[in-house]
């Protein structure tokens, strides 16, 4: 029987009996409590000799988050950046594809007429609402202009209010710092 | 009885008084302290840190000033009264709820008598002949705290948690007395400090302590205090996160209190189990050392508080290790197998009681 071919295959689960050392349960609780006493106390001791200087194993998995950096995979794709031509103006001709691909719709672009008629068009204003991107990546593998990309590592763009996350196109570009207001709006929920 | 007021009247209340206000206040405290140790336990056995992060001037503490925020936080909270309920029963539950718990604490035994002025004081805040039906009463009279607490949320969720939370302790009451009547049969007393002061016998060198005379009757009874005072895996009533249960129409300070209750009801629960089982203020061989009266006292008064906190320590550990019983499972576990269980316990330790006799 070849297992992969055989598509009437059904799996039955079949759940194991108890047995009666189980049934009794109270020594499964016993062994629950070895375990878990056999954490707390090699926790404890780490902590202790982690206090007194010493060196020991972790005690913990938690990322004490402010202090230690978080660590993202290296392939992690973050914030979006818009790339430049080699005199300085924006690649992107306004094509809408990512605005098209995008399934969160986050990307508002209005187009203009750009003065180079090689182009033909450029983009007036570019939007990237970060607070509804889900970092799918689409944007970067629609554009036909490698105009946009996505940073690594970059994971820190907080913000008092939803418009905070809206982030323009000089701000995308690096030609201005992202400052998000200091004070959170009236009504949280407003957009711009 | 011999232990119970010797000094003159108004004296005796004074100190009775005293003791008792200090009692509740230990309880109070430790409750507090509870909060942290939870916290802190069940995160050092999960691999995590656990809450760290108030501080006072750079100050963490480990933590610890957790306590504070979180009574800040409660007592700045709205304290919210659902329109549909029963506004005075609404804000009675809670106090029910704590002060029945609070006065258990009273009845426990936290030392020997000691002498002093030459009068022998005990150091049972109230020291009663039935202190053991009167920290069992109590615990019952909790009961109503809880079903007033759903009763008067004017909520159908509210109603059933507190419907909940009634059976469960109710059916675990019956079994809790059918538990230690076999203990209570050896001792012979219902004095929680006779009791304790009995278990001080040894038998060839080992103290006659009740978890080695009645090993069966102390699991059960942690087992059964344990979902009597609605601690996990028999949380059921109230199941913060997951569960709806009685006190869902509770916010601020009154919510804290029901959580508070819980804590102090875990110590009474603990203290209870140092009393019965574990010899009390009990400590092997330290009365042939004849040292003074006042410091054997003390060491006791130190030793009952260490029994009850390692009491404690495996009430938290059995709670953060066990998955949640299912309400039917509960209700089997109670009348099916420990309510037979301590019958059979009982049956046993009268026969074998005539026997040795
Ligand atoms: S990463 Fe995905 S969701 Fe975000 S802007 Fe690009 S296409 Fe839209
Ligand atoms: S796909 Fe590229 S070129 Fe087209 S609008 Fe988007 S960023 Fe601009």
């Amino acid at each position: 029987m070849n297992p992969v071919l055989d598509k009437h295959r059904v799996k039955t689960v079949v759940r194991p009996e108890m047995r009666f050392q189980e049934q009794v349960y109270l020594i499964e609780v016993w062994k629950g409590l070895l375990i878990t006493s056999r954490h707390f106390f090699v926790n404890l001791w780490r902590h202790c000799m982690k206090a007194l200087g010493q060196d020991a194993a972790a005690a913990s998995v938690t990322t004490q988050y402010p202090e230690d950096p978080q660590v993202t995979a290296h392939r992690s794709r973050t914030r979006h950046r818009l790339l430049k031509r080699e005199d300085g103006t924006p690649r992107c001709v306004a094509c809408m594809l990512c605005e098209t691909v995008c399934p969160a719709k986050c990307i508002y672009i209005k187009a203009e007429e750009s003065p180079d008629v090689m182009i033909e068009k450029r983009a007036k204003t570019f939007k990237i609402d970060l607070g509804m991107c889900v970092f799918c990546g689409y944007c970067v593998e629609a554009c036909p202009e490698d105009a946009i990309r996505m940073d690594t590592q970059y994971i820190q763009f907080p913000g008092s209010t939803r418009a905070d996350l809206i982030w323009d196109m000089p701000e995308l570009m690096g030609d201005r710092p992202k400052i998000p207001s200091l004070t959170p709006s009236k009504d949280p929920l407003s957009r711009p | 009885m011999s232990c119970c007021v010797t000094p003159p009247a108004w004296q005796g209340w004074l100190w009775s008084g005293a003791l008792i206000f200090a009692a509740v206040n230990f309880g109070l405290g430790v409750a507090a302290f509870l909060s942290w140790v939870e916290r802190k336990q069940s995160a050092l056995l999960q691999d995590r840190i656990g809450a760290n992060r108030a501080e006072i001037f750079g100050f963490r503490a480990l933590g610890l000033f957790h306590i504070f925020s979180d009574a800040i936080k409660m007592l700045t909270k709205e304290d919210f009264a659902p329109p549909a309920g029963l506004r005075p029963w609404h804000s009675l539950a809670p106090i029910v709820s704590m002060g029945c718990a609070a006065l258990c604490l009273a009845a426990l035994p936290f030392g020997d008598s000691v002498e002093f002025l030459g009068r022998s004081w005990s150091l049972t805040p109230l020291p009663l002949e039935y202190g053991v039906v009167f920290v069992l009463a109590l615990l019952s009279i909790g009961v109503h705290g809880v079903v007033m607490a759903g009763r008067s949320s004017g909520s159908n969720y509210g109603l059933l948690g507190g419907l909940r939370g009634a059976a469960q302790m109710i059916s675990y009451e019956v079994a809790m007395l059918a538990i230690l009547a076999a203990p209570l049969y050896i001792y012979g007393t219902l004095d929680l400090s006779e009791i304790a002061r009995w278990q001080a016998r040894t038998w060839h060198g080992i103290p006659m302590w009740g978890i080695f005379l009645q090993p069966l009757a102390f699991i059960l009874f942690m087992t059964a205090g344990a979902a009597e005072t609605k601690r996990a895996p028999f949380d059921l009533p109230e199941g913060e996160a997951e569960i709806v249960g009685y006190f869902v129409e509770y916010s601020g300070m009154k919510f804290g209190m029901f959580l508070t209750t819980d804590f102090i009801e875990s110590i009474v629960l603990a203290g209870m189990a140092t009393t019965l089982f574990l010899g009390g203020w009990h400590v092997p061989g330290l009365s042939a050392l004849g040292l003074p009266s006042l410091v054997a006292a003390l060491l006791g008064v130190g030793a009952f508080i260490l029994k009850v906190m390692t009491v404690l320590w495996v009430l938290m550990q059995v709670r953060w290790t066990l998955p949640r019983f299912r309400f039917d499972q509960l209700l089997d576990l109670g009348w099916k197998n420990i309510l037979p269980l301590a019958l059979a316990n009982l049956l046993v330790t009268v026969w074998a009681a005539a026997l040795l006799s």
